[in-house]
């Protein structure tokens, strides 16, 4: 029985209140989550398991998924801003070093460029992983990634693509990041056929999901979340392993009600699990790693299991992909569903400074959002 | 009290007189001292596509003074919002600004608060500048209600309306274009004013800036583009990030100016200098060679990407307020007691004011759906949950 381990780290100076005890070790016992993962992980994975495997953290698991790219394709490039050094959140260590400054280097301060820049490298037969420093300076590229990368095989014919390209940008909340270092854009891209977007949830997560990401034939934006770079410690295995992307895992088992997740937020839609555990309500999370294109079949078994269904993410709720997931919900699922779906999301003002713990999607607004759907 | 002309005097002679002036004054009775006295920037001018002003700027003892006692002001507040930050009072993000503050103080001298400022996140000092108060400054930087942005914005996000200063802004870059919207709007409403449109090193690379620039010139909008070279963006040195780091040159068709940033009074004749080719005939471009301490903001210790020989250099060489102390004391317009007297008073004042936005209470709860949108649209936001909470913005 493989048992994925999460232990997660206090640092009291960063966390706001409610996220600390989110985090805290429940009972000063090591959480047992995902158990039964493993039969629903697909086959794609089965090397996982096997080969050792080291207790690291977030940005150490993405830095060893980077290491690895570069290391089996000698066509991958890492370029960013401050990439070099090893980054601002010291996802990049030891490449420049290793793969040498022609392969591993920083851009100047233009997001706009850094991605044009990278779909030409791309469209060239590279594999560009280009780093925007943080999700919230990613506009200045929205053009470039919307008008340019995403249709470039359909307009072209198929004659040319630039799916070597590879996004990765850190997003979300972080305690203490404000407007302009905590957003979450996931939806804006998921309204873009051509490219993907995926989101991690852990460091085992991330490393496989990067590796298939930059491996993927088609152009991927891939989030980050800042807030678990060093608090989430996981066993990642050492060797190259990849995670399918376009499939949902089921990472806890449950009866009731649906959560639907990705990212951060899975955590904290677990502590809320695990509050409702306790009032009798058996809740199935999902967390869906792929937001475009999304495993649609996935959360639809699980929703005719429970009948119920609750999306949580950081985002203003107006205009979030929690829309697209229950419009598209209702729409297959409708006769089954004993309740309303319900979306338990950020509020729709920007992000806000000194408010923060207001705007979050908190364990209590989960928990309080369950128990009305299931006594609907 | 015209002590101003005690240049060729000897400084014995100076100190027969200066405690009689002391002695006779409350503060200081040169600081209203408006005699003329003309001193040389350090360096010369260098220009692109235009000729380049003179370096000789015209001063007096109230102004030489004022500055001193404003870059002082500036630069307690600065190391006081440092130590607030590593009390926790301070969160998120803060940028400080001392070792640039010559130029905020030297901009200041040179044009009017009709004139607009914009600038980037490091805006503390600036704001200072047109006009704020110590304690609009921590209540904002502490997150509270009596902060100049209501304790919303925080440390990037300082503005003054009443003083055209149009505020910090954290996307780099982002605030050139609308700079040059407002110069547009000067233009337009013809009222001789001019934007001062602020950023840094780093954000020169940014693809808008030339857009803007291009506009503005191709309208010929008093627009004044204004680099503050500290010459590290973030921690990437500018030979890193841009082939050309002449910023001065980089508007091609637009002039430029170069100017030891670190001295005020050539900042005001650049400034002063700025304001009439904009007015006259369109956008200019000024590079302000300056230096930063601090790293770029509180979690970068700043030395990692420079020696401390560096900056200890630049601070014993360069250092805007002893220039001005100097200055001072070569002209013998103060005592080094007078100045440390106001240095001193500087300190209580900074402290005062912690005191005092310390005790000022957090934003209300319900201030967090105010204005999202203009006031009484009842646009209607929802909440955590959709059917529980739903708010109407007021």
């Amino acid at each position: 029985m493989f048992i994925v381990k999460f232990v997660f780290l206090h640092f009291v100076c960063l966390l706001q209140r409610e996220r600390e005890m989110a985090l805290r070790n429940i009972m000063g016992k090591r959480v047992r989550i995902g158990l039964m993962g493993r039969r629903l992980l697909s086959t794609a994975t089965c090397d996982v398991e096997s080969g050792n495997s080291k207790s690291i953290n977030l940005y150490s698991a993405i830095n060893q998924a980077l290491h690895v790219a570069l290391e089996t394709d000698p066509r991958a490039f890492v370029f960013g801003e401050d990439v070099s050094f090893g980054g601002v959140f010291r996802c990049t260590t030891g490449l420049a070093d290793r793969f040498g400054k022609a392969r591993v280097f920083n851009t100047p301060l233009c997001e706009q460029g850094i991605v044009g820049f990278g779909i030409g490298l791309a469209a060239m037969g590279n594999r560009a992983i280009a780093e925007i420093q943080f999700a919230d300076y990613i506009y200045p590229a929205f053009d470039q990634i919307v008008n340019e990368a995403a249709k470039f095989r359909y307009r072209s014919g198929n004659q040319f693509n630039c799916g070597g390209l590879t996004i990765r940008a850190p997003y979300g909340a972080v305690g203490h990041g404000g407007h302009y270092h905590s957003q979450s854009p996931e939806a804006f891209f998921c309204h873009v056929p051509g490219i993907k977007v995926v989101i991690p949830r852990s460091p085992r997560q991330a490393k496989g999901l990067l590796l298939s990401c930059i491996r993927d034939p088609n152009p991927v934006v891939f989030f980050e979340p800042k807030w678990l770079y060093r608090l989430a410690v996981e066993e990642v295995p050492e060797h190259d392993y990849m995670l399918p992307l376009s499939e949902a895992e089921v990472i806890r088992q449950g009866s009731d009600i649906t959560l639907v997740g990705w990212g951060a937020q899975l955590s904290i839609m677990e502590q809320a699990c695990i509050e409702a555990e306790k009032d009798g309500i058996s809740c199935e999370l999902v967390d869906l790693k792929t937001l475009i294109p999304w495993d649609k079949e996935t959360v639809e078994a699980s929703v005719r299991k429970t009948g119920r269904v609750l999306i949580s993410h950081e985002a203003p709720v107006t205009g979030g992909f929690g829309g697209e997931i229950s419009a598209s919900i209702v729409e297959s699922c409708f006769l089954r569903l004993e309740a309303p779906v319900a979306r338990v999301c950020g509020l729709d003002t920007p992000f806000p400074l000194v408010f923060e713990p207001f705007y979050m999607p908190t364990k209590n607004k989960i928990l309080d959002a369950i128990k009305a759907t299931v006594n609907y | 009290m015209a002590l101003s002309y005690l240049r060729s005097s000897s400084s014995r002679s100076a100190n027969l007189l200066k405690p009689l002036s002391s002695g006779l004054s409350l503060r200081s009775p040169i600081s209203t001292d408006t005699t003329p006295i003309t001193v040389e920037t350090s360096v010369p001018f260098t220009s692109h596509r235009c000729d380049a002003p003179s370096r000789s700027v015209e001063t007096n003892p109230k102004e030489l003074l004022t500055f001193f006692r404003d870059m002082a002001l500036m630069r307690r507040m600065e190391i006081a919002a440092d130590s607030l930050y590593k009390a926790k009072l301070i969160r998120g993000f803060c940028h400080l600004y001392d070792g640039q503050e010559a130029f905020a103080v030297g901009m200041e001298a040179a044009i009017t608060k009709k004139d607009c400022i914009i600038t980037a996140y490091r805006d503390h000092c600036t704001f200072m500048g047109r006009g704020g108060t110590l304690l609009e400054v921590f209540a904002e930087l502490m997150g509270r209600q009596a902060g100049c942005s209501k304790g919303k914005g925080g440390s990037m996000h300082f503005y003054k309306k009443d003083s055209n200063f149009y505020g910090g802004h954290g996307i780099v870059g982002a605030q050139v274009p609308l700079g040059c919207g407002l110069a547009f709007a000067q233009k337009y409403s013809k009222d001789e004013t001019v934007t001062f449109a602020m950023y840094g090193d780093g954000a020169a690379n940014q693809g808008q800036l030339f857009e803007a620039l291009n506009i503005s010139a191709l309208w010929d909008l008093p627009a004044i583009l204004v680099c503050e070279n500290n010459h590290y963006g973030m921690g990437t040195a500018e030979w890193r990030a841009a082939k050309s780091p002449a910023y001065y040159k980089r508007g091609d068709y637009v002039p430029g100016l170069k100017v030891d940033g670190m001295d005020a009074l050539a900042v005001k004749q650049a400034c002063k200098f700025a304001k009439e080719h904009a007015l006259k005939s369109g956008p200019i471009i000024l590079e302000m060679d300056t230096y930063r301490y601090h790293g770029h903001s509180m979690s970068d210790p700043g030395s990692t990407y420079r020696t401390r020989d560096e900056i200890s250099g630049v601070r014993q060489e360069r250092d805007p307020i002893e220039r001005i102390r100097k200055l001072i004391l070569s002209h013998d317009l103060a005592s080094e007691k007078e100045l440390k007297d106001i240095e001193k008073e500087v300190r209580k004042e900074v402290d005062d004011a912690i005191t005092r936005a310390k005790e000022s209470p957090m934003p209300e709860p319900s201030k967090l759906f105010t204005n999202v949108y203009a006031k009484g649209l009842g646009v209607e936001s929802f909440g955590a949950d959709r059917k529980e909470v739903r708010a109407t913005l007021p």
